[in-house]
């Protein structure tokens, strides 16, 4: 008995969270068939919203690759003062809200702060601009490339990396013919996790980019403003690329997940 | 020599790990550094492979000063006891990795490769990944890969110490046949005296992060420098407030001369030996003899009988 009634709680939970919400957003996109929904996003803002936020969140997967696996590297392989402090820092993104990461980004590159201003005068500008939603993507998304190659590189040991050594190999040799090797398909899973993260993004990057239709407007941000001014049609079919392309990586993520049990047996 | 490492200190934070040692390998010989566990001796051959750095001290290999050399530029070969087989590379390819660093050509990469997947007897597993290999067909794998980029020096880390007995005294052997071919300077870390007295030519005793004794198979086991590396290199009993190996002790019947009388507790048969537990006034010892030897005194518990060293038996007196 209470087995059903737990299955009844979970189906209805996910049902009335997950599955209608999903379900009624896509019946409203292609209620009218496929032509509207082909016609919404090939809009000149839609393409644009696209290629904003493809911009945005191919640095940030970029930036977050190498910044995580040599963050992973440092945290597994090297000790120093304030190790601990860094492994606490690499979190923090996934505590703080996005909106605090757009106003505090504001508060040090914005135009009349001293920093700001300083790279305003050099002709630099970050905040309403790419830069700057370039890097509150980057801050979300932080640790999600680190926390997925951390656990492998510490199950892998260094051992492989010294036998390299011994037979002659340098450091970069031993990074690209050993470490990457070994590292792989995490790796890929960060980067899957990360590039989600980054085109799903809609808080700092709401704060940071001004949201200027046509300039700094992503595909987020573009549903958001489709909303609001009664442009349902193509408010949703945003909505169901954004849904698609995270089922897309979902998968991805599913494909690359039981491979690295395979490897690091 | 081959290698000669002069008045090394290391310590990992503030536990000191080797003190003051300085050792001296000749070149083609087969040495093990023989002790007990947290006795430095894999902390030495890692110094000496340049994976650890030496507080103070300097390690000389073919003459060259290499202290400040990184490991990659030493032209030494490591084998680790858990084998550090490349996962994602076949046994080729891992056999290959240093030829591969040294731009070597395809043809004598290929070549060479297969020469040593032979010497290791692994030439049919060429294509094989070490997921698919057995622990002594690892091991074997990661030695041919040393080997293959022919090292001044192979350095063998505990590298039987992860695989069963049975596998373990067969790699033994055949260990021991490899360098009788190849000759290439070889030191290897072991705890087990067994190992290192059936393989090498030369043991070290390290203990304590010092060199306690160097010699022969024989030399240390017969001569022992302390009681420590008498008790290590083999069984040991007391008699008479002496060390003496148990084989050593003659059992007789009636009074002789220089014997204590005993009283047998326990007559254990091992097989081909067979093992005497005797108590003599108060102390509890034991004695190594043949079957026949038994048999011929009739031995049980309870008995009483006279036991003395063998004349011309190697004993430590102990000091009280």
């Amino acid at each position: 008995m209470a087995k059903h009634v737990l299955r009844l709680v979970a189906v209805a939970y996910v049902l009335f969270l997950l599955v209608l919400p999903v379900m009624l957003i896509i019946w409203r996109t292609f209620g009218d068939g496929l032509a509207p929904f082909a016609e919404a996003l090939t809009s000149p803002s839609a393409l644009h919203a696209f290629k904003v936020t493809l911009t945005v969140a191919g640095w940030a997967v970029v930036a977050n690759t190498v910044f995580g696996v040599g963050t992973a590297l440092l945290l597994v392989r090297h000790e120093f003062p304030g190790k601990r402090l860094l492994g606490a820092f690499i979190d923090l993104p996934m505590a703080v809200s996005p909106v605090v990461v757009g106003l505090a980004l504001i508060l040090v590159y914005g135009r009349f702060s001293p920093f700001g201003g300083l790279l305003e005068s050099w002709g630099i500008q970050v905040i309403f601009s790419t830069p700057g939603m370039v890097l509150a993507t980057v801050f979300v998304a932080l640790p999600l490339v680190v926390r997925a190659v951390v656990p492998v590189l510490e199950e892998l040991g260094d051992e492989q990396e010294q036998a390299a050594h011994t037979l002659g190999a340098s450091r970069l040799q031993t990074f690209l013919r050993i470490t990457l090797p070994g590292i792989r398909w995490a790796l890929g899973y960060g980067i899957v996790l990360c590039l989600a993260r980054s085109l799903g993004e809609y808080g700092a990057v709401a704060v940071v980019s001004g949201r200027l239709v046509d300039q700094t407007q992503t595909l987020t941000l573009f549903v958001e403003e489709r909303f609001q001014n009664f442009d349902q049609p193509a408010a949703f079919a945003a909505a169901t690329a954004l849904a698609l392309i995270a089922v897309v990586t979902l998968l991805l993520t599913k494909l690359l997940r039981p491979k690295d049990r395979i490897d690091g047996n | 020599m081959a290698i000669e490492v002069r008045d090394v200190n290391k310590s990992f934070g503030t536990t000191p790990v080797l003190h003051d040692v300085s050792l001296d390998v000749a070149a083609g010989s087969l040495t093990a550094l023989l002790g007990p566990s947290g006795g430095g001796k894999s902390t030495l051959l890692r110094v000496i492979a340049g994976l650890e750095r030496p507080d103070t001290g300097t390690v000389r290999i073919s003459g060259v000063d290499a202290t400040r050399l990184s490991p990659q530029r030493r032209g030494v070969g490591f084998v680790f006891q858990h084998y550090a087989a490349f996962k994602h590379l076949s046994v080729f390819r891992n056999v290959a990795f240093g030829l591969e660093i040294r731009k070597r050509p395809k043809d004598e990469i290929r070549k060479r490769v297969m020469e040593l997947l032979e010497l290791v007897h692994l030439e049919k597993l060429a294509d094989r990944y070490p997921s698919q290999l057995s622990g002594g067909q690892r091991q074997r794998m990661a030695l041919a890969r040393a080997l293959a980029v022919e090292p001044q020096v192979l350095l063998l880390d505990e590298p039987f110490g992860a695989l069963d007995a049975q596998v373990r005294k067969e790699l033994r052997t055949w260990l021991r046949r490899l360098h009788d071919e190849v000759h290439v300077t070889t030191v290897f870390v072991t705890h087990d005296q067994e190992e290192a007295i059936e393989v090498a030519d030369t043991i070290v005793v390290l203990a304590g992060g010092e060199v306690v004794q160097t010699g022969s198979p024989g030399e240390v086991y017969d001569n022992p420098a302390n009681p420590f590396v008498m008790r290590f290199l083999g069984p040991v009993t007391e008699i008479g407030g002496s060390l003496v190996r148990p084989h050593d002790i003659e059992i007789s019947p009636g009074p002789v001369e220089g014997a204590s009388p005993a009283v047998v507790s326990r007559v254990v048969r091992l097989g081909f030996e067979v093992r005497v537990e005797v108590e003599i006034g108060g102390q509890e010892a034991w004695v190594q003899v043949t079957r026949e030897q038994a048999d011929r005194l009739g031995l049980g518990p309870g008995d009483t009988v006279h036991v003395r060293p063998a004349p011309g038996a190697r004993s430590l007196v102990l000091a009280l």
